[in-house]
């Protein structure tokens, strides 16, 4: 599960990045890197915390 | 019964109710650390990385951009200032956090005894308000976005329109209420954000590059130089050169590092070695981020307002950054403003003093100068706490070299060090002195000023201790 969880995570930082890249090289239209953008962060937000959340060194 | 010495018992009462009302405040904190929460690497990494992804990053690189720094200047002044606030945090914070393993506050009080620890308390508080609310303020402009809000310019110092005045009120009230239910949780937000955002300000200053002319790699450096930082400022606004940039980046979190308040973080680390992670925050943070920021500026025809760049990169994600950023950042150092200022009022529940931290941050957030002029701002926040920080290196490195004793006011049971307190104060007025005589600008206070408050406490403390020498002299 944690590994699923982790997968999501980390297509939904994908979907956050690499669709500003495409816009660069001309592929796809700003309008759509921020639609995917915005996809990429629900998973992200979605996902990462049942993961991520540990205890910080000054906790 | 003379009234003497009932003055002096009633004193006595008083002051030592000070020294609980502290001690109360830091109960959790008094011990070194044990052993066995020992943190590794990986925490540090993450920490650090996290901290220095906040909202008012969506600010710096902008404010770079308008005051006209060279695209050259600025790459170089980033390399090296923050380089040198990595090496200050390894060879400064580390040893004395690792060797002592005591947070900021209950090392100092050894140092400074209760009632100068109190004072520093209460100024730390009142930092921690203000730079909350430059934060509430960065919230605003992403708030106000799609309300049609008046944003606030780069030179205005009151608030530009009604709107502005009640977004800044919505969402101080929000960060305020959170911060009164459940700061954990929204901290704990920060940690989970911190990858994220560092994605979006990467995405979107790399969504924006067509638009500023660069459809190459090869095309990026020409561009800028030419339309980024053109190294021509804004009107109105004082030019940044190499050094501005460099300094900035040293001393920004002067009172993390210098000023030691990272002690509280970096006792949990098992090496000193540690202190060189802080890399992580300042390369990805005071680095990419700042440059991020300035690209996102450039695009938007030199607007600063931290919710409209980042909105014209990014879209609503943008947008919702700018607000998660700055909330994550403003509850936890809401928080700290409470912790301290709790020291006044021991009485008081918690959420009443976070609440007034609350009202103040608040009251604070509604003149954007205070985000404006947000470089500024922070210059002069590391620069009233460092004196502390270079206090506590000449206690622990110095002294005992010099043969006087460390931590006199502990030992000598003090609740006032005198010579703490007019290092600090001494050593303000004389970077005060140096910037009215000379026009050194406030950038660049922090290293007399350490040098100055180093000396300055070595010498008052020989002045202290005389006894002492000879006593150990005796004893030798």
């Amino acid at each position: 599960m944690r590994t699923l969880l982790k997968l999501i995570s980390f297509a939904g930082l994908g979907l956050t990045v690499v669709p500003s890249f495409l816009v660069f090289a001309g592929r796809i239209a700003w309008a759509t890197h921020a639609a995917l953008m915005l996809v990429g962060t629900v998973l992200w937000f979605g996902s990462a915390p049942f993961w991520m959340l540990k205890t910080k060194p000054h906790e | 019964m003379s009234t003497l010495p009932a003055r002096a018992a009633a004193a006595q009462v008083a002051q030592q109710s000070l020294a609980d009302r502290l001690d109360a405040i830091n109960e959790f904190d008094r011990e070194p650390v044990p052993p066995d929460r020992l943190q590794g690497p990986g925490s540090f990494i993450g920490l650090y990385a996290g901290e220095h992804l906040a909202g008012t990053e969506f600010v710096i690189g902008p404010l770079f951009v308008a005051h006209g720094v060279a695209a050259r200047d600025l790459v170089l002044g980033l390399l090296v200032g923050n380089l040198l606030a990595v090496l200050s945090w390894a060879f400064i914070t580390a040893p004395i956090a690792t060797r002592t393993r005591l947070n900021l506050y209950w090392h100092l009080r050894k140092i400074t005894g209760p009632n100068l620890l109190f004072v520093y308390n209460i100024v730390n508080a009142l930092m921690f308000c203000f730079l909350a609310g430059s934060m509430i303020s960065v919230a605003a402009t992403a708030v106000g976005l799609p309300l049609g809000m008046a944003m606030p310019r780069l030179n205005d110092v009151y608030p530009n329109s009604v709107g502005w005045v009640l977004v800044v009120f919505l969402v101080g009230i929000t960060v305020t209420a959170l911060a009164i239910l459940g700061f954990e949780k929204i901290a704990a937000a920060g940690q989970v954000a911190s990858p994220w955002m560092f994605m979006v300000f990467v995405a979107a200053a790399v969504a924006v590059l067509p638009r500023l002319g660069v459809t190459s790699l090869g095309d990026f450096w020409r561009v800028a130089s030419e339309r980024i930082w053109t190294g021509v400022p804004a009107h109105g606004v004082a030019k940044f050169s190499f050094w501005h940039i460099m300094f900035f980046a040293w001393f920004c979190n002067m009172a993390m590092h210098i000023g030691m308040a990272d002690m509280t973080v970096l006792r949990y680390a098992k090496r000193w070695q540690y202190g060189f992670l802080s890399a992580c925050g300042m390369y990805l943070g005071h680095f990419v981020a700042w440059i991020a920021s300035g690209i996102l500026c450039a695009a938007a025809l030199g607007d600063v307002a931290p919710g409209p760049i980042a909105y014209l990169g990014a879209g609503v994600t943008g947008a919702a950054t700018v607000v998660i950023a700055s909330w994550t950042t403003a509850n936890p150092t809401l928080y700290r403003a409470g912790l301290a200022l709790q020291t006044i009022s021991p009485n008081w529940k918690r959420w009443k003093v976070t609440l007034v931290a609350g009202a103040v941050t608040t009251a604070a957030a509604i003149f954007p100068a205070l985000m404006m002029r947000l470089l500024d701002f922070v210059a002069l926040y590391g620069l009233i706490l460092m004196p502390m920080g270079a206090v506590i290196f000449a206690d622990f490195w110095l002294l005992p070299r010099l043969g006087l004793r460390q931590r006199f006011a502990e030992w000598k049971s003090l609740l006032f060090s005198w010579p703490a307190a007019l290092t600090w104060v001494i050593t303000l007025v004389a970077c005060w002195a140096i910037n009215a005589i000379w026009g050194l600008e406030i950038f660049f206070l922090g290293l007399p000023g350490w040098f100055i408050a180093t000396v300055l406490y070595v010498g008052l403390s020989a002045i202290q201790q005389p006894a002492q020498l000879r006593a150990a002299r005796a004893e030798a």
